[in-house]
């Protein structure tokens, strides 16, 4: 098989799995259902909270932004876990013969596909609602499309590793949560910078987000495929 | 037990090979020494109470599960060294569906035919001969019973083609017309070259469909007697 052809099965065996978890995603709601009230509540709640401090509030933005990003990850990483061990269905991924990294590839872009939702309505929502202001569109741009590959990947990955696990809703952000550590700060750092709050270099920032999104897809698609065996 | 030769064609090449087949699952011995000989066109039932292994044995033959010990051969691919590639030419029905159930008949067959890398076309073909009636396939599995759900799980295997078809109880849950349609399946593959091995607990609903028996108990196998 030529690289060209082989490149073009994985291409379209992770657009199949994008797809088919985006539009299950899309007829259940569930994520979306669970995290955009709580992005609303997040938003509004503190833009209350902090209204009389303004400074501050603006200062705590990209903090709350990438909190409320991460309790979305938690969510859509463990539903996309979960569309796997329903009724036996990883049996479609193992059977098919489908290159297992091809399936996390793809997985992990509809993960990341659902985050991109959210940080489109969150980003314009503290512009409005915190009066925060976009200094560098294109840092902002960068940061959220480097921190949200590394949360999608990182959060497959570990969904993968659970999926065997008999707590594994609660064992999930438990593994997720210091593992995306180093994504929450740099992300937060970058849009400070982004946002014009704090005096820092965003675009070094962005490149940890850029080396650690690549670790994680590059070792989810080592090691899907034995996870998904032993699930 | 011995091979059995194929009836129809004389041919002895083995789909399915296994010698003193060990397999594990934490630890405890699932599979514990069985021996089965399948060749093409053949259609076998293995008969066992609950507990006995014939959902382990489908699951190794599927390569599903790692071979702990003995030798095992299926559709010419050794299980101890590639059980990988056995897996995207077997079609194997278990006791869950493999469906995904916000997804609606014709959306999970054709996942399961693109994945597979078949013709989607075949889709409303394999729907057609399971008895889906069309005002259902595109509906939501979730929300279709559970022998319609079985009827889906099937159709996704006859979209597949496959060489091996393993069945794990495949009468469960099926109104008459269900098993008629199980049966007729199971002949026509078996005509068309492809080896079957089914699961059953009961003797009756599918011991007509047998060419060959053999009986399953504690992980190991003995041989019964010939339909």
């Amino acid at each position: 098989m030529s690289a060209w052809r082989g490149l073009s099965l994985f291409v379209g065996d992770a657009r199949l799995v994008a797809a088919k978890d985006l539009r299950i995603e899309w007829r259940a709601r569930t994520t979306l259902g669970q995290v955009l009230p709580f992005a609303l509540l997040v938003l509004v709640l503190f833009g209350f909270a902090l209204d009389a401090n303004r400074p501050t509030l603006r200062l705590a933005t990209p903090g709350l932004l990438w909190m409320t990003v991460l309790f979305a990850t938690v969510v859509a990483v463990q539903r996309s876990a979960a569309v796997e061990s329903a009724d036996g269905a990883r049996r479609v991924l193992l059977l098919s013969g489908m290159a297992p990294a091809a399936a996390f590839a793809g997985k992990a872009a509809a993960v990341a596909m659902q985050l991109l939702v959210v940080e489109v309505l969150l980003v314009p929502g503290v512009v409005l609602l915190y009066d925060a202001e976009v200094e560098s569109v294109p840092l902002v741009a960068a940061t959220c499309i480097a921190a949200t590959v590394g949360l999608a990947a990182a959060g497959s990955l570990l969904g993968a590793v659970v999926a065997g696990v008999r707590a594994h809703q609660t064992v999930l952000p438990i593994l997720l949560l210091p593992v995306s550590a180093p994504v929450l700060i740099a992300a937060t750092r970058a849009f400070a910078d982004g946002f014009g709050t704090v005096a820092v270099e965003g675009w070094s920032w962005v490149g940890l987000l850029a080396g650690f999104a690549a670790a994680n897809a590059v070792v989810g698609a080592v090691v899907y495929g034995p996870l998904l065996e032993e699930a | 037990m011995e091979r059995r030769p194929n009836a129809r064609s004389g041919a002895v090449a083995s789909a399915v090979s296994l010698r003193g087949a060990v397999v594990l699952l934490g630890g405890f011995p699932a599979l514990a020494g069985a021996d089965l000989e399948v060749v093409p066109g053949e259609v076998v039932l293995v008969r066992g109470p609950n507990g006995a292994g014939k959902s382990t044995l489908l699951h190794l033959c599927a390569g599903l599960l790692r071979l702990s010990g003995g030798h095992g051969d299926v559709l010419g691919c050794d299980l101890h060294a590639d059980r990988a590639a056995v897996r995207r030419r077997v079609g194997l029905l278990g006791h869950d569906t493999a469906l995904y159930g916000e997804l609606s008949a014709a959306e999970n067959l054709e996942v399961w035919a693109r994945a597979s890398r078949v013709a989607e076309a075949d889709v409303p073909g394999a729907l057609d001969r399971l008895g889906l009636p069309p005002r259902l396939r595109d509906v939501p599995t979730a929300r279709l019973s559970a022998g319609q759900r079985r009827r889906v799980a099937l159709a996704a295997i006859v979209v597949r083609r496959p060489e091996l078809w393993l069945l794990d109880e495949p009468h469960a849950g099926l109104d008459s017309d269900g098993r008629e349609i199980v049966d007729g399946l199971v002949a026509a593959a078996a005509a068309a070259g492809a080896a079957v091995v089914l699961a059953s607990h009961e003797t009756g609903p599918a011991g007509g469909l047998a060419t060959g028996t053999v009986t399953m108990a504690g992980g190991t196998l003995s041989e019964g007697a010939q339909a």
